[in-house]
């Protein structure tokens, strides 16, 4: 099933990350149903699949915010519950707390130890240094995206996990969050990446895991995965046929 | 019995030139509610934000105790304040019955449910929005709760502010425990009381009208900044 052709496998203290026989289900609706994915690679893994396929969970769920019902995961013999602080989580909608911008970054610098004077730097870093003052609460989406992107980015994380960062977002918005992805892909951050867009995937993906029914119905290099994927629900998928 | 005319001429004369007696009433008044509402949110806050973010066995039962609480009527607080200070009673060696001290615990007792049970609801609100993202943020309990109550401060003001209306109003509490003594425990409400039943129209007839402005000027303080309040979350 894998034949990962990149191989930029360099030393990252997070991976390998090994995810096994991962259940969860809410009621009687299974979600995840025995899930198995190894990752390896560093760079940027994006996560594909249908609606409602269980990726916001998944995240949830390698972030150690949730309990799986059953299976394991191990970033490199770290479980998820105690490997959340080394990573970021950014949620398709972000929650920021009813202050200006520079108090949101100010309040998570100083709440996990943090070199308060990189403030500014971080702003800049996503653009928003003209918005400091304005009540975070008030920014468009793409900014408040950019916000919790400055956010996660300061608690230094070896892992970085975004859903969705640009649904329905404008086009410059998206130009500049793929931006500081590409950065901090740069920078040796691990970036695991849900994504609806098969155009973002194409731009960003160094690898390609595809989520169907609660498996992983694929998981290819992005070159593979986009020219000749081997899985059909995968190839229906890149078609724009309804997957589900 | 003075004509009414002639006493509510007397009153406004009262509120716009007042006499020492009066200013002192208010001020005894003011005093005494205000240090009553400081001390209610210093215990009712972190009652709320307590009852708002934990989950513990027991409470579900502490929820209704202090709902009930909420509920109670002053004189019947006035009372077990009575007889918790009285020379009898278990604080009766602190000598507090009929000073200031006793009223102000007295209203202490009879709003710190109130600000307890109405910054629960808020909190919890407030906090409903903000767990997950804060567990993300991997904050600790009390990181969550100091970002809780700032983010929620117009909301928890407007608690105060019920609580402080409710305490300077209310009249069983403050006479049972203080004793409605000239220059000593003599608040608006005991004085409008006392006043009216020996017919001095004009004194009572002014406090009352200095009590309604308070009230009016915290309600509407209230309702300006939940409407505030409510613009914020409309952007939000
Ligand atoms: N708290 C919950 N209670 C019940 N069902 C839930 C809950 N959270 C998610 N689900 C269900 O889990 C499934 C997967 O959700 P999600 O991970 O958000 O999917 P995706 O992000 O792939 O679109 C969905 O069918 C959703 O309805
Ligand atoms: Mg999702």
């Amino acid at each position: 099933m894998r034949d990962l052709g990149y191989v930029e496998t360099l030393e990252h203290a997070m991976l390998p990350l090994t995810v096994s026989g991962l259940r969860l289900s809410f009621g009687g609706k299974t979600v995840l149903d025995g899930l198995d994915l190894s990752l390896t690679a560093t760079g940027v893994t994006v996560i594909m699949g249908p609606n409602g396929a269980g990726k916001s969970q998944f995240l949830k769920l390698l972030h150690g915010l949730i309990a799986p019902d059953a299976g394991q995961i191990d970033w490199n013999g770290t479980p998820a519950t105690r490997a959340t602080a080394r990573q970021a989580l950014v949620f398709q909608k972000p929650v920021l707390l009813r202050r200006s911008v520079a108090a949101n970054l100010d309040f998570v610098l100083k709440a996990r130890g943090k070199d308060r004077s990189r403030r500014d730097a971080l702003l800049d870093h996503v653009g928003l240094s003209d918005k400091a003052r304005q009540p975070a609460r008030r920014l468009s989406g793409g900014e408040a995206q950019r916000l919790a992107l400055a956010r996660a980015l300061a608690l230094d994380p070896e892992v970085l996990l975004l859903d969705e960062p640009t649904a329905s977002l404008d086009p410059g918005s998206v130009l500049a969050i793929e931006a500081i992805i590409r950065d901090a892909r740069t920078r040796g951050v691990k970036v695991i990446l849900v994504t609806h867009d098969p155009g973002q995937a194409r731009r960003l993906a160094d690898e390609v895991v595809f989520l169907h029914r609660g498996r992983v119905a694929e998981h290819s290099s992005a070159e593979t995965f986009f020219d000749r994927p081997r899985s059909t629900v995968a190839r229906d998928f890149l078609d724009g046929r309804i997957v589900v | 019995m003075q004509d009414f005319g002639e006493a509510f001429a007397l009153a406004f004369g009262l509120v716009l030139s007042p006499t020492g007696d009066l200013a002192e009433i208010v001020g005894l008044s003011l005093r005494v509610s205000l240090t009553a509402t400081v001390l209610a949110c210093l215990l009712g806050l972190p009652l709320g934000a307590l009852l708002a973010t934990a989950r513990f066995r027991g409470r579900g039962a502490v929820l209704v105790f202090v709902n009930a609480l909420m509920g109670l009527p002053p004189v019947v607080v006035g009372l077990l304040v009575y007889l918790s200070l009285s020379r009898a009673g278990p604080l009766g060696f602190l000598g507090l019955l009929y000073t200031s001290t006793a009223m102000i615990v007295a209203q202490t007792v009879l709003i710190t449910p109130i600000v307890a049970a109405l910054s629960r609801q808020i909190l919890e609100d407030l906090n409903d929005e903000y767990a997950e993202q804060f567990r993300a943020l991997c904050l600790t309990r009390w990181q969550s709760v100091q970002a809780l109550l700032w983010d929620g401060r117009y909301a928890l003001l407007t608690v105060a502010l019920a609580g402080f209306g409710r305490a300077v109003a209310e009249v069983g509490a403050v006479m049972i425990v203080g004793g409605n003594i000239d220059h000593l425990t003599r608040v608006m409400t005991t004085a409008i009381a006392l006043e009216t039943s020996k017919g001095e129209l004009a004194l009572a007839l002014a406090l009352g009208m200095i009590l309604m402005a308070i009230a009016l000027g915290v309600n509407a303080l209230v309702q300006s900044l939940r409407l505030s309040a409510e613009r914020q979350a409309a952007h939000a």
